[in-house]
């Protein structure tokens, strides 16, 4: 590798094992020191290794110097406590100086207890998502706020707002109780689940970016497979649909990063390997009586992953539609379904239904109708789109709307 | 928005003969896709269930009769629980059940809120 590349790769890998750990050894009542220590190792590193060259295992090395720092905080801290506290009374808790574990169980451990410490309910979807990429992913306060669409000082209050709760709640980084496992796991599902919307619908202009968040939720969704308490139906069946998903990011992009409708897509890009992979989880997801809706979802992926366009195909993904909206309502879904509406029984019968859906403020809804007019009715397909341009609220989207309305003035 | 009770009656002794299992799939995905529609419009609050037909019906006196099915054309075959925001408009949403097209019907109820 790279001489100079070598210190970003690290800090990609190896920030999101130091700051888990640390995390799981001193606890949220002090989120500050794990966060400190991370920082502070890779620091010593830039300017060490600046001035003497790379080290023989620099990783190693990182390890070794936070060790230390977590040792010497300790150390520090337990004569601050001792000394000071029976005179000030601040009840500080006492911390046993002891080795920070950094085998490569005791960081797996570490970063699944984090999952689930992170995937609480006392704090917003949002947060739970800053948190998880801050934390499990290393990412940098920037890159949360390009996912997000919003700026640094917004990401660090969310997050430090987020870690007090965390704290006030007293929320302990272990496994949860095996009883507890299932309940619990369904908030962490639902965290990466939003983890890989937030990559593969966002409308961050940001298409590397975006595909990180995806490839990181697959990531940590992975490591809870690996772990043979977590390794359950329904966690399969969500990494099947992030792995039939991702098997069309090449085919969804052109080269100008603009999105590429499904229908319009270069099936020869779709990834094959990733199909295999999103096959064998959901084969694996089929084990068990527990049908969740990320089974129905991986199913519904599962047939747009077939390339030819029968009959057979939309009707299973209309029924399978019916069965998630019955499962749960999302208007994602409603529209999706509609979709399929009219691939099954015709435009004239979907706009039946998508004048029913009555979701006049989502700009996706006006796409969809003016996409079903523009056959019969030119001027109502007209009037959606620009409905359509008027609602949507990214610069991506709003060209490509406009992209619909040139063709029809064409046609 | 209300609750509505749809109740689904029909005929279970009817005439025609028993239905092919195409006929069975297509019964069962007209219901699916009427569900879904309903579903799609954030308006399903409870899918319901669909009874058996077997049933007793008891009456004052140690009264307990086989259900009421030899002496009525119509018996009560399912139900669901939809959100409309009138009887008029739950009653249009009833209005493609499949259950009429089988010769039965539904009756449209309001359910009295707490």
């Amino acid at each position: 590798m790279n001489k100079d590349k070598v210190l970003p790769h690290l800090f990609r890998t190896e920030y999101r094992k130091l700051i888990a750990v640390l995390y799981r050894h001193f606890g949220f009542e002090h989120p500050e020191i794990a966060e400190d220590i991370a920082s502070d190792t890779f620091l010593t590193a830039a300017e060490t290794w600046g001035l003497k060259g790379l080290p023989d295992n620099p990783t190693a090395w990182l390890y070794t110097v936070a060790r230390n720092k977590a040792k010497d905080y300790l150390k520090h801290g337990n004569i601050f406590t001792q000394k000071v506290s029976s005179v000030i009374q601040t009840g500080e808790a006492y911390l046993p100086v002891t080795e920070i574990d950094l085998s490569d169980k005791s960081i797996k451990d570490s970063q699944l207890q984090m999952m689930f410490a992170i995937c609480h309910p006392a704090i917003t979807a949002e947060a739970q998502i800053g948190l998880a990429l801050r934390i499990l992913c290393g990412f940098g306060i920037d890159e949360i706020a390009g996912a997000f669409l919003s700026n640094k000082e917004t990401i660090n209050k969310r997050l430090f707002r987020a870690k007090e709760k965390l704290r006030e709640e007293k929320v302990k980084i272990e496994f949860p109780e095996s009883k507890a496992i299932s309940s619990r796991l369904d908030n962490v599902l639902k965290t990466l689940y939003l983890l890989f919307n937030e990559g593969y619908y966002s409308s961050s202009g940001n298409a590397t970016l975006r595909k990180e968040l995806c490839l990181e939720a697959m990531r940590l969704n992975y490591l809870l497979i690996e772990n043979k308490l977590f390794n359950l139906p329904e966690v399969c069946a969500l990494l099947s649909l992030m792995c039939f998903h991702a098997s069309r990011f090449e085919a969804r992009m052109d080269e100008n990063g603009e999105m590429v409708r499904y229908d319009e897509q270069d099936t020869s890009l779709w990834n094959e390997e990733l199909i295999e992979k999103g096959k064998q989880y959901l084969s694996k997801a089929s084990k068990g009586d527990k049908i969740t809706k990320y089974h129905i979802e991986a199913t519904i992926a599962y047939w747009h992953t077939i390339k030819a366009d029968t009959p057979e195909k939309w009707d299973n993904i209309l029924q399978l539609y019916n069965r998630l909206l019955i499962t749960e309502y999302s208007p994602m879904a409603a529209l999706n379904r509609t979709y399929a509406v009219s691939k099954v029984k015709g435009n004239a019968e979907a706009i039946i239904e998508a004048e029913k859906l009555q979701l006049n403020g989502n700009h996706l809804y006006h796409i969809l109708l003016g996409s079903l007019y523009k056959d019969t009715d030119m001027q109502k397909a007209k009037q959606h789109l620009q409905t359509a341009l008027k609602l949507a609220k990214t610069v991506a989207e709003k060209k490509q709307i406009k992209k619909d309305l040139d063709k029809l003035e064409a046609s | 928005m209300n609750d509505f009770l749809l109740i689904f009656r029909r005929d279970f002794n009817p005439d025609e003969a028993q239905p092919s299992p195409e006929q069975l799939q297509g019964m069962m995905k007209s219901w699916q896709d009427w569900m879904g529609s309903i579903a799609a419009q954030n308006k399903l609050v409870n899918q319901g269930n669909r009874l058996d037909g077997d049933g007793k019906v008891v009456k004052p006196g140690r009264v307990i009769t086989n259900g009421p099915y030899v002496e009525i054309k119509e018996a009560i075959a399912g139900y669901t629980i939809i959100r409309a925001a009138s009887l008029e408009e739950a009653a249009e949403i009833s209005n493609g059940c499949p259950v009429l097209l089988v010769g039965g019907n539904v009756e449209v109820r309001q359910i009295v809120p707490m």
